[in-house]
């Protein structure tokens, strides 16, 4: 990706033949250089999604071997919250896609107005996700052994919130008071969040890292960098951000989606 | 008399520009070539440090195993950990792909740097925060749990060190994935368009095949560690059994990464040696195809026999049979390329250079290495040889032996291509035999040790366990390798300064970064297109007394690496017996 930034500074080396204004001094063509960036920006796709393999094993593992406790502890996600964020995601794809599409075109004002949506939808999904976590922080919805303090809590202590919360589905689809379910099975749903709050986590990591990204693309989009034999970066970044998308797209059914 | 095509005296990348920025900023491939190998060297006399405390403390005697008290042993354990983080970390990964290999493979395209510059920048300066991580821990406690930072002792009672050492491992991963990425793309979109993808020299192949298991392997092990952060740090409960996690989930993330990591550190090495055999015997390379193809399965191989590391962990069965009939494959591949390259030398004309010397010893040491790996790969017999002294001459033997040996034999190979001098041959050669018999006096009582059951990881064994000789003769040979390494180390300083100066290919190799002027201009090359044929077509180039190297058998008319001596009539002679037909 680094290679595609405009400052590349040809001449230095006078092998006579010219050298357009974007094309890095170590490439002979512009399509090399495209070509390149295409294939590093896959390659680094490739070991994204290897970066989040393990996590999607845990969640495969433990998953299987305590399937209840998956179904239980996914009630306590807000499904309505994940659902936006899947739609305002999807749209942020959209509204990339079409970024690449101007920049490829030359028109510079959609192209910003594009990538500024992008950057909104990004915002939202940060923030509806800050809702959701304030609220598992509140409730004491936690990982490991976090978890057990909202159920070990006395039911005169417990807030509003949490009573709402006290009952829930149990697998066979029976009634169940929290506080009335094994000590092992409490604990276990520590390891179900645990799992969440990683993949989230680092799936928000990733969106905050797009963030920047859209950010500087931005910045160079409004100083007119790109154009047609030149859109290599909104390109890359955009994928990337495709990216981001579907690692999301996967995520939501798999941990919303499953009681 | 100085070389025709030396040009210490004239522009090259080393003189260029000067100043610390000018090295420490560059996105010229060779000079963060040689920063890396640098880095590397120090790092390795770091870790080397560690060996010899490792090796002082168990020579019979120096501690009294009785009376030992808990600093001497924490002492042990920190040695040991360190030495091994650093050395695996820190100087065999990146030792030839990103120090060889940077300064190599670009110029071996004919291509004036890799795919993305700015990235390799970034992948070194990432190698130095990692360094930094790591020799941190030296300053707020005791990193003890080993290389392999199995929990739940390293999530649980050991100190926080742990957390620096795996966020510098994180680092270094993720130095590594960058360095792989790069290489990948270079290789595919940088080469000439007449070099076909079986027209690449095998040093390109081997790196390309290892890139492959870098950018494969390398993300999950950033993951684990990640993991291990934050389990550390907040007791997620993921490795924890307590909380319902599962510690050997850690160990099977760990060997995923970590057994391919072995063919991080050996393939590159086996690509060095393939360029090796075929300059030195003078004689196409046997076997060009099998030898590509064999570095591509072994990685491929090397993803699907990390359960060959925990047949003791409590894994199923069946498993552990599988793994080891898989683990059993890999050795397949490694023997063709063995074989192919005993193949080379067989009717070649064999010199006997240093880098030729250090490329046959391999085989001797890897054979060793390798062939051991297979006693651990059989169930049966690693249940005895498991977490003792055999598995670490093994691991020795490939590592040191074959990676570090490679590493060594490849520097001395292109060491004239990179400072433009030649290394003293008596000194170097030996040093080679001073590190040769102090490898193998380490290493081989160990093998007897390990089957006799003396166990890894222990601070001493008392004079009653039986051991004594086998730590005896391996600490002496510790010592004479550290003499050794010590002497090849001082015969590169020694030659940077006073070496003769070299001619642009000393060697004879035919692979194109031979077809520079020594030491190469900035952008490697100064004339434009290659005619790219077979990489080791050996009739391309021919000895020239006067040059004390090898001149191209026909130069162009526009290389100015030749042009001085075209005017040479002796060269030129026509009826000269290796004129052209
Ligand atoms: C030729 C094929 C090879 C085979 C069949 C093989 C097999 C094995 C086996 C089965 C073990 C586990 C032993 C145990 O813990 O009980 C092992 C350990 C090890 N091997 Fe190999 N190996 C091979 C090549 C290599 C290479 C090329 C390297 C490195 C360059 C290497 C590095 C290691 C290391 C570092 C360990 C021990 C790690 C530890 O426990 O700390 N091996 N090998
Ligand atoms: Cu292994």
């Amino acid at each position: 990706m680094s290679s595609t930034t405009a400052d590349a500074h040809a001449g230095g080396h006078g092998h006579g033949h010219d050298h357009p204004k974007h094309l890095a001094h170590h490439f002979e063509t512009l399509e090399q250089q495209y070509g390149s960036g295409k294939l590093g920006i896959w390659t680094f796709l490739l070991t994204e999604v290897l970066f989040f393999s393990a996590l999607f094993v845990a969640y495969t593992m433990y998953r299987a071997q305590y399937p209840e406790v998956f179904q239980f502890a996914s009630q306590y996600l807000d499904t309505n919250l994940g659902a936006i964020n899947t739609i305002v995601l999807l749209f942020s794809s959209l509204t990339v896609a079409w970024g690449v599409r101007n920049a490829m075109l030359g028109q510079h004002k959609m192209l910003c107005i594009n990538l500024l949506l992008t950057l909104a939808c990004a915002g939202g999904f940060m923030g509806i996700k800050y809702v959701e976590y304030s609220h598992k922080f509140h409730e004491g919805t936690l990982w490991g052994g976090h978890v057990d303090s909202i159920f070990k809590a006395d039911p005169a202590d417990i807030s509003e919130t949490m009573k709402e919360h006290s009952h829930a589905w149990n697998g066979d689809g029976e009634l169940v008071a929290v506080k009335d379910l094994d000590p092992v099975f409490r604990q276990r749903l520590g390891l179900f969040f645990a799992v969440y709050f990683c993949l989230t986590g680092l799936h928000g990591i990733h969106v905050l890292i797009g963030m920047i990204l859209l950010t500087w693309l931005l910045l160079r989009a409004m100083k007119k960098e790109f154009g047609p034999d030149h859109f290599g970066a909104i390109d890359f970044g955009g994928l990337y951000w495709h990216l981001v998308d579907l690692i999301w797209i996967f995520l939501f059914p798999l941990l919303y989606l499953i009681s | 008399m100085t070389p025709s095509t030396n040009t210490l005296e004239r522009t090259n990348y080393l003189n260029a520009t000067k100043g610390f920025m000018s090295w420490f900023w560059t996105i010229d491939h060779k000079r963060l070539g040689l920063m890396y190998m640098w880095s590397v060297v120090a790092a390795f006399i770091l870790g080397g440090f560690f060996a010899l405390k490792i090796r002082m403390t168990l020579m019979p005697g120096a501690v009294d195993f009785a009376s030992q008290t808990a600093e001497q042993m924490n002492a042990y354990n920190n040695a040991f950990t360190v030495h091994g983080a650093v050395m695996i970390f820190l100087v065999i990964i990146p030792s030839i792909p990103a120090a060889l290999g940077n300064f190599v493979v670009p110029m071996m395209l004919g291509a004036k740097d890799v795919a993305f510059p700015r990235l390799n920048r970034f992948s070194y300066h990432l190698w130095i925060i990692g360094a930094l991580l790591f020799t941190g821990t030296f300053f707020i406690g005791n990193l003890d749990t080993g290389w392999t930072f199995y929990p739940p002792y390293s999530t649980g009672s050991t100190d926080n060190t742990v957390i620096l050492a795996t966020l510098g491992a994180f680092v270094l991963g993720f130095s590594s994935i960058f360095t792989g990425l790069n290489f990948i793309v270079t290789i595919h979109k940088m080469r000439p368009a007449n070099m076909t993808w079986f027209r690449m020299p095998l040093f390109l192949w081997a790196i390309y095949a290892t890139a492959v298991i870098q950018i494969l392997a390398t993300p999950v092990i950033g993951i684990s560690l990640l993991l291990l952060l934050v389990e550390k740090t907040m007791s997620i409960g993921i490795f924890n059994p307590e909380l319902g996690g599962d510690p050997v989930f850690f160990q099977h993330l760990f060997w995923f990464y970590s057994h391919p990591a072995v063919y991080i550190m050996i393939l590159p090495g086996m690509g060095v040696m393939s360029e090796l055999f075929a300059t030195f015997s003078r004689k196409p390379i046997f076997g060009y195809k099998s030898i590509a193809m064999s570095s591509l399965a072994i990685a491929l191989f090397s993803f699907i026999v990390w359960g060959h590391h925990m047949f003791l962990s409590g894994q199923s069965q069946l498993m552990s049979v599988i793994f080891s009939a898989l683990t059993f494959s890999v050795a397949v591949p490694s023997a063709i390329k063995v074989f192919n390259w005993i193949a080379t030398m067989y009717k070649g004309s064999v010199a006997f250079t240093t880098p030729m010397i250090y490329g046959m010893s391999i085989i001797w040491l890897f054979g060793i290495g390798g062939l051991t790996g297979l006693f651990l790969a059989t169930l049966g017999t690693d249940v005895q040889f498991h977490d003792t002294y055999f598995v670490v001459a093994h691991f020795h033997y490939v590592m040191v032996g074959s990676a570090l040996f490679g590493f060594i034999g490849g520097i001395y190979y292109w060491w004239p291509k990179m400072y433009g001098r030649m290394a003293d041959n008596f000194w170097t050669k030996l040093a080679w035999f001073m590190s040769f018999i102090g490898f193998n006096l380490t290493f081989l009582p160990q093998f007897v040790g390990g089957s006799r059951g003396m166990p890894r990881r222990y601070a001493g064994y008392g004079t009653e366990a039986g051991y004594d000789s086998f730590n005896y003769w391996s600490t002496i040979g510790a010592m004479i390798l550290a003499v050794g390494l010590t002497m090849a180390l001082g015969t590169l300083i020694y030659s940077m300064f006073r070496g003769r100066k070299a001619p642009s290919n000393p060697w004879g190799g035919v692979t194109l970064e031979w077809q520079t002027p020594t030491p190469p201009p900035e952008h490697n090359f100064e004339i434009d297109a290659f005619p790219v044929g077979d990489p080791y077509d050996m009739n391309l180039c021919e000895y020239n007394g006067e040059e004390e190297g090898f001149l191209p058998v026909n130069p162009r008319a526009d290389d100015p690496c030749v042009a001085d001596v075209a005017i040479d009539p002796v060269y030129f002679e026509p009826e000269s017996e290796n004129a052209p037909a």
